[in-house]
């Protein structure tokens, strides 16, 4: 049980959105296509969906070509971004549709049950003119796994929300997804989004996947500076101010708490600003021979502008990039 | 304190001529009907709605425009996806034709259905001139145009990922029409049916020139009872009647009438390529575009032939006055006259809808703002539910005479302006409202003032549909009959009043006549409503 995409490529218009692309996502994992908006990555997820023709290139289930599979009879549910509750049912009805459709028998039970899964119990008969934005994206997600889709396709389903419901509910969808044990795809912009919900992650730019893996291999080798800025590194050092940093590195992409304040660090230079925050301070500097990065103190040494520190490097922060070839 | 200042001064203009133009006439009329010998006579006026010939008039109003509603949304509804959803090949100007019969003059329409359906006519054969099918054939072929407009138009701003969601929770092309589409169409079907509706029901040129004597709707007898009758009393009784119906159905369609949230980003689908499936909705399609040509190809064909042979000699008859003729002016002045007052009539109405648009779409403040702003609202959309003959006869009788002696003054283009006034107001009024207000607030934010704010935000979204408001009021006031056809002076007629008299003429050639003055008012409603649509102008698809 297996979805495969093979050298797939859409047009809008004559003009490629999705260029070549090849995926995989395993029974029961999830994997997460990241990426910056406009990239594509909504493209691929539709046109997985069934909603957009391919130009060129197969998508399969098991082997199977789904060229001539409408997208009702794919099996796969999809999550959309705001949710696109039916706004004249209410909350059981939507969760239930699928399952009507089906004319499954016990719905209401599946629905009970749905409901308590996504922390719901109780809004049965509630409108979705009614619910917070967090809420919908709950019955959005039940209504999704009503009918055990073979494959679950998300579609930035946490963007919508607010920072902080979007943490918690990013959790929740992971405890969700695996105690259902659904084969996923998501595609999302923000890389801790995709951190918390995915096992395998596919980075995509300009309509072409530029990198995939399991999640913390591509975490730890991002495959080029683009990339590696988009998964949240601060900054890529090139050439002798890589290798002073890291001997040996011909490009090094550092995070932002990668340099630490510390009087036997190896590194010197000059404060350029400071900026406190609840957990630490931190700080631009301007190395010798690196030019400016970004650095971290404790909150208890809050060093002067101008001020000359040294700093010493968490290897564990960084990553080695190949070298351009 | 100031709300209600601003409030007033742009309401105060529409309403005063509301008042003097419609309200005076109208009650006037009614009055006439209601009092006799000075006192009120309501026994009189209930005795009018216990005759039988009443009965069957309001019977046979309410059944031939229930059926000619119910037709016009089943041929509408496929219609309306094919055009609005699906992409070919000349769909603008398929677009563009199926508009046209709603616009084009009612004495028109009339004529070309007696030449389809007449004893000589192509479809002779099935006998059908003169029978209730001929009349809800010719209101069908006038409203078909309003349903696809209007739910074309919601059929295209609708969300396509509602659909695409219940789609991929395993829900056919079928299921996905019935449990989401349909639920979401139903406003704008709704209401476009209760529009049609009201259109059938008082219509009058159509009724008069296919129902003859035999099938009276309630216009039409309102019309017999006035003029050939001179039962002024049940004239006003079922103007009354005709007024409350209509008042009703106008609350109804307006609750029903749902105005998108501008706050509300939406994704449209983009048409897309027919596919096999879609063979149903195009081949309807064709159909409608069939039954919209065949009346009027057979008009052209008909005014093309004099004496069993091609010739022009009907169009060249139309600038000579026949010998014995009715007319006393050959039909090119008249086509003149029809096109000077139909200017008038223009500009009189959009000024006149513009500022009822601005008073009616802005937000109010309080809850008494609110309730004064719908009233007024309701108070403009009168002249929908009021017969224009009524109105027509209506300023005969009170303008016509001290206190105001207004009748030479220009009546004929006031009366057009505000039988097209409804329409004007509901093709501006969806906009305004339409426009997210913060829009607004935000450009007085920045330092611009009421008239500034005007000019940024509103004025930018009403450009297209003024143009939209200005085409239909010029195409209305053309083809306008009933209450033209009691104040046009014999001297100076209109072409539809022109065209109407040549039908009843004994002449032989008079018939040919009317039928190049049909092609003549044809083209040039049609040249201006296909202009307004190549302009952009959209959508009196929310009336």
């Amino acid at each position: 049980m297996v979805l495969g995409i093979e050298d797939l490529s859409v047009s809008y218009d004559g003009v490629p959105t999705v260029v070549g692309a090849s995926l995989e996502v395993p029974d029961g994992q999830v994997l997460a296509v990241l990426g910056p908006s406009g990239c594509g990555k909504s493209t691929l997820l539709r046109a997985v969906a069934g909603l957009e023709p391919p130009s060129s290139g197969r998508i399969l289930w098991d082997a199977a070509d789904l060229a001539r599979t409408p997208t009702h009879k794919r099996g796969f549910a999809l999550m959309f971004q705001d949710g696109q509750l039916f706004g004249h049912l209410t909350v059981a009805r939507n969760v239930g549709y699928a399952l009507r459709l089906r004319r499954v028998r016990d719905a209401d039970a599946r629905v009970a049950e749905l409901l308590a899964l996504v922390g719901l119990e109780g809004y049965a008969d509630r409108l979705p003119a009614t619910l917070s934005g967090g809420e919908r994206q709950r019955v959005a997600l039940a209504r999704c796994l009503a009918v055990r889709p073979r494959l679950l396709l998300l579609d930035e389903p946490l963007s919508a929300l607010d920072a902080g419901l979007r943490q918690r509910l990013a959790a929740d969808l992971r405890t969700i997804l695996t105690a259902e044990g659904t084969t996923a795809l998501m595609v999302t912009h923000d890389h801790e989004e995709a951190f918390t919900v995915a096992d395998h992650l596919a980075v995509m730019r300009a309509g072409r996947v530029v990198q995939q893996g399991p999640i913390d291999e591509v975490w730890r080798a991002p495959a080029d500076p683009a990339t590696a800025v988009f998964l949240g590194y601060a900054q890529v050092l090139e050439g002798s101010a890589a290798a002073r940093v890291r001997p040996g590195a011909d490009r090094l992409a550092v995070r932002r708490s990668a340099f630490r304040l510390d009087e036997a660090g190896p590194l010197a230079g000059t404060v350029a600003s400071v900026r406190t925050t609840p957990e630490q301070v931190r700080l631009v500097v301007d190395v010798d021979g690196v030019g400016e990065v970004d650095a971290v103190a404790p909150l208890d040494r809050v060093p002067a502008p101008g001020a000359g520190v040294r700093l010493a490097l968490d290897a564990t922060r960084t990553a080695i990039l190949a070298p351009t070839t | 304190m100031r709300r209600y200042a601003t409030l007033a001064a742009l309401a105060l203009g529409p309403v005063l001529v509301l008042a003097v133009f419609f309200v005076v006439p109208v009650v006037g009329m009614v009055g006439r009907g209601f009092v006799v010998d000075g006192g009120l006579d309501v026994g009189g006026v209930l005795e009018v709605l216990g005759r039988e010939r009443t009965h069957r008039v309001l019977w046979f109003t309410v059944w031939s425009a229930a059926v000619a509603t119910v037709v016009s949304v089943l041929l509408g509804l496929p219609a309306a996806y094919a055009l609005h959803r699906l992409a070919f090949p000349g769909r603008r100007v398929v677009r563009a034709l199926l508009l046209v019969p709603f616009v084009l003059p009612t004495v028109v329409v009339g004529v070309a259905f007696r030449l389809l359906l007449g004893e000589a006519g192509p479809l002779g054969g099935l006998g059908l001139d003169g029978t209730p099918v001929a009349i809800v054939a010719g209101l069908v072929f006038f409203n078909v145009a309003v349903v696809i407009r209007a739910v074309g138009a919601a059929w295209e701003s609708l969300d396509a990922r509602p659909g695409e969601a219940a789609a991929a929770l395993g829900a056919s092309p079928a299921q996905v029409f019935r449990t989401v589409t349909l639920p979401a169409l139903r406003p704008a079907i709704v209401s476009a049916a209760s529009v049609v509706f009201l259109f059938c029901a008082t219509s009058y040129g159509v009724v008069l020139t296919l129902g003859g004597l035999r099938y009276s709707s309630v216009e039409t007898e309102i019309y017999l009872l006035t003029t050939q009758l001179l039962d002024l009393r049940a004239a006003a009784a079922l103007s009354v009647l005709q007024l409350l119906a209509v008042t009703a159905l106008l609350v109804v369609a307006g609750r029903l009438r749902a105005v998108p949230d501008p706050t509300l980003a939406r994704q449209l689908a983009r048409p897309r390529r027919p596919r096999g499936a879609d063979g149903v909705q195009v081949g309807l399609t064709l159909l409608v575009l069939a039954l919209v040509a065949a009346p009027l190809v057979t008009l052209l064909v008909g005014s093309l032939r004099a004496d069993d042979a091609w010739s022009l000699d009907n169009y060249r008859a139309l600038d000579r006055v026949g010998q014995g003729s009715a007319l006393l002016v050959p039909a090119s002045d008249a086509l003149v006259t029809s096109l000077r007052t139909a200017v008038d009539a223009t500009w009189m109405s959009l000024l006149l809808g513009g500022l009822i648009a601005v008073v009616v779409s802005r937000r109010s403040a309080t809850r008494g703002e609110r309730r004064l702003r719908s009233t007024l609202d309701g108070f403009f959309m009168l002249p929908l539910g009021v017969s224009a003959v009524t109105l027509g006869f209506g300023f005969l009788l009170t303008l016509g005479r001290p206190p105001l002696a207004l009748l030479d003054s220009p009546l004929v283009p006031i009366a057009q302006a505000l039988v097209a006034l409804p329409l004007v107001v509901r093709t501006l009024v969806p906009v305004l409202t339409g426009l997210d207000d913060r829009q607004r607030q935000a450009a007085a934010s920045l330092g611009a003032g009421p008239l500034r704010t005007f000019a940024t935000v509103d004025l930018p979204a009403v450009r297209r549909p003024l143009i939209a408001a200005a085409g239909f009021a010029f195409a209305v006031s053309l083809g306008e009959f009933g209450a033209t056809s009691f104040l046009a002076r014999s001297e100076h007629p209109t072409l539809p009043v022109v065209i109407f008299r040549l039908i009843g003429s004994p002449e032989p050639e008079a018939f040919g006549t009317a039928l190049a003055a049909s092609v003549v008012l044809a083209a040039a409603t049609a040249a201006v409503v296909l202009a307004v649509d190549r302009l952009g102008g959209r959508s009196f698809g929310a009336l």
